[in-house]
């Protein structure tokens, strides 16, 4: 299921084959992708997928093992420097100086930043205006709620104007309503700077993002648009059954159940016994079970065959309703 | 070098918007003032004693009696203040996760070390200038030599530079800072003590550990001493430390 990475013209991001070991635990193996200029791209996975780890590379924090990554042209490793003037990046769960006042905190980034001394109060001006911070500018970051400081952290990804901006877990920890806000802010971003985001969340990628990259245990599952990655998954569901009985029979009973579309033997067991595949529009095991112990043959398994991408999706879409 | 300005900036606001800094400068203030105040009684009461035994006045020298002490005491103090000036400098941003965001920016690390090892050294300076008004007393009063309160100044300066780098060495070590502090009181004592070694024994070995202790080439600066070699052993101090800093910052690369 995995796809190439389509070659073109404008990636703001290049990552090619990152590898990230930390001791015997390898956090990245192989990880290719590329974000084109004015993309928001969705890095989708589940906690510990690498999410993280990758965006720490590519914004400098720290080095890959292996492997390459280019930001606007110029490589990480090669120049850092460059790479860090042109990314606005937002670390997850968004470290701030507590005792620092907002605009204070705005001022001192725009001065790293190199934002020239006469149009530092306007640009963060325009920034805090454009964030919704206004009102709180001479409140210390550590008195603002959740969702203030979450704007601050978006705020001060935008000091400096960056190209690129790299936000991890955006909208972690926030209330349906600043969710909905903070998702709004980052799609006015589009098309403007190109943004790579991290979530854990299914459905947020669907609303935010152009594109989504699917990464698990440090690798990357799947490159597509959020549409067909869903039309994909849609209403396929195999199951696979171990069952002891005439083979002709069972095949001919299975296919009698509403919903499924396709049975076929995988495996022969010996005797009696094998193995089928069954595809099915739906959840279709209670009838599966029912029709295999209603004619006395022996059911041994019964079991959905989940395939690596959506073991991820459940695993995800699980999440989302957990949280 | 141009961005450790801006971090130096924010280091500054952020000592005097949280209380250590005056804590910290008051407790200095008061242990030192009573031992100057201490000496300088004792000085005094000598002084009347001089008058009736002649014997005594040829002894009674006010460099020797309260000016070199009260380098000594603020040495000692030195010690014991610093670390807790630098304890926070990188272990908070560790703890808070700061350290991602500042290290992101386009600054060099070395940028970063340099402003937080010019701010604390700043605030030490500053609690050395607010001290200073127990010695001037003696100069309008007294007589006392200039040469030795510039090289007592001198030494407590670099001395204090010195606990700085140790300081931020052993802050970028951890992220908890009192950790960071105890670490940094104890290679300072420690480099402080190697000093005695030599009154011991004397061999190559303990010439060499007496170098690499400040104590030394402190006493003699109080003393109104100069030493090239003592003053080389300072600025070694704070090279080899600042250079482990960094050093420090950039391992986190390795160990993730």
């Amino acid at each position: 299921m995995v796809e190439d990475i389509q070659e073109g013209g404008g990636e703001m991001i290049e990552v090619q084959d990152l590898t990230k070991h930390y001791g015997d635990v390898v956090a990245l193996s192989g990880v290719s992708f590329s974000v084109e200029q004015g993309e928001i791209l969705g890095f989708l996975g589940p906690n510990g997928a690498g999410k993280t780890t990758t965006m720490r590379i590519l914004t400098g924090f720290i080095p890959p093992t292996s492997g390459r990554a280019r930001v606007a042209g110029f490589d990480i490793s090669e120049a850092p420097l460059e790479v860090k003037k042109r990314i606005g990046y937002m670390p997850e769960n968004v470290p701030l100086y507590g005792d620092m006042g907002v605009e204070r905190y705005l001022l001192f980034v725009a001065e790293l930043k190199g934002v020239s001394r006469s149009k530092r109060r306007s640009h963060i001006g325009e920034i805090m205006e454009r964030c919704g911070i206004r009102e709180v500018a001479r409140r210390p970051i550590g008195k603002l709620s959740k969702g203030y400081r979450q704007r601050v952290g978006i705020a001060q990804a935008l000091v400096g104007d960056p190209e690129v901006l790299i936000l991890d877990e955006p909208t972690i920890g926030l209330d349906p309503k600043q969710i909905v806000e903070i998702r709004e802010m980052i799609k006015s971003f589009g098309g403007e700077k190109t943004v790579l985001l991290s979530t854990h969340i299914l459905p947020e990628v669907s609303v935010t993002c152009d594109r989504v990259v699917i990464i698990n245990q440090g690798k990357v599952l799947a490159q597509d648009t959020p549409e067909s990655l869903a039309a994909r998954l849609r209403g396929a569901m195999k199951l696979i059954l171990q069952a002891e009985g005439p083979e002709e029979e069972i095949m001919e009973a299975l296919r009698d159940i509403k919903g499924v579309r396709e049975v076929k033997k995988s495996k022969d067991l010996g005797g009696q016994r094998a193995e089928y595949l069954i595809e099915a529009k739906e959840d279709v095991r209670r009838e599966v079970a029912r029709a295999v112990v209603e004619k006395g043959w022996g059911l041994f398994e019964l079991r959905p065959d989940t395939a690596m991408l959506e073991e991820v999706f459940v695993q995800l879409v699980t999440e989302e309703e957990g949280a | 070098m141009r961005n450790a300005w801006p971090v130096f900036k924010k280091e500054m606001r952020s000592y005097f918007l949280s209380p250590i800094a005056y804590v910290v400068g008051a407790a200095f203030l008061a242990v030192c003032g009573y031992f100057f105040y201490a000496n300088l009684i004792y000085y005094s009461l000598l002084s009347f004693r001089g008058h009736s035994n002649p014997l005594l006045a040829d002894f009674l020298n006010l460099t020797e009696m309260v000016i070199a002490p009260f380098f000594r005491n603020v040495g000692v103090l030195t010690l014991f203040v610093v670390p807790l000036l630098t304890m926070r400098l990188f272990a908070e941003e560790k703890k808070l996760g700061t350290i991602e965001l500042l290290l992101t920016y386009p600054v060099r690390d070395g940028e970063a070390v340099a402003g937080k090892f010019l701010a604390c050294i700043s605030v030490y300076l500053l609690i050395l200038l607010l001290g200073s008004f127990y010695p001037l007393t003696v100069v309008f009063l007294g007589k006392p030599e200039g040469g030795p309160l510039f090289t007592g100044y001198l030494g407590l300066i670099l001395l204090g530079g010195m606990a700085v780098s140790i300081g931020l060495f052993a802050s970028s070590l951890t992220e908890n800072q009192i950790v960071a502090a105890v670490i940094t009181f104890t290679m300072l004592l420690l480099l402080w003590g190697l000093g005695w070694v030599n009154e011991i024994s004397s061999s190559p070995l303990t010439r060499a550990l007496e170098y690499i202790s400040p104590r030394g080439h402190f006493d003699n600066l109080s003393k109104g001493v100069i030493e090239t070699k003592g003053i080389v052993a300072f600025l070694i101090h704070i090279a080899f430390f600042l250079f482990l800093t960094m050093r420090l910052l950039e391992a986190r690369r390795w160990r993730g």
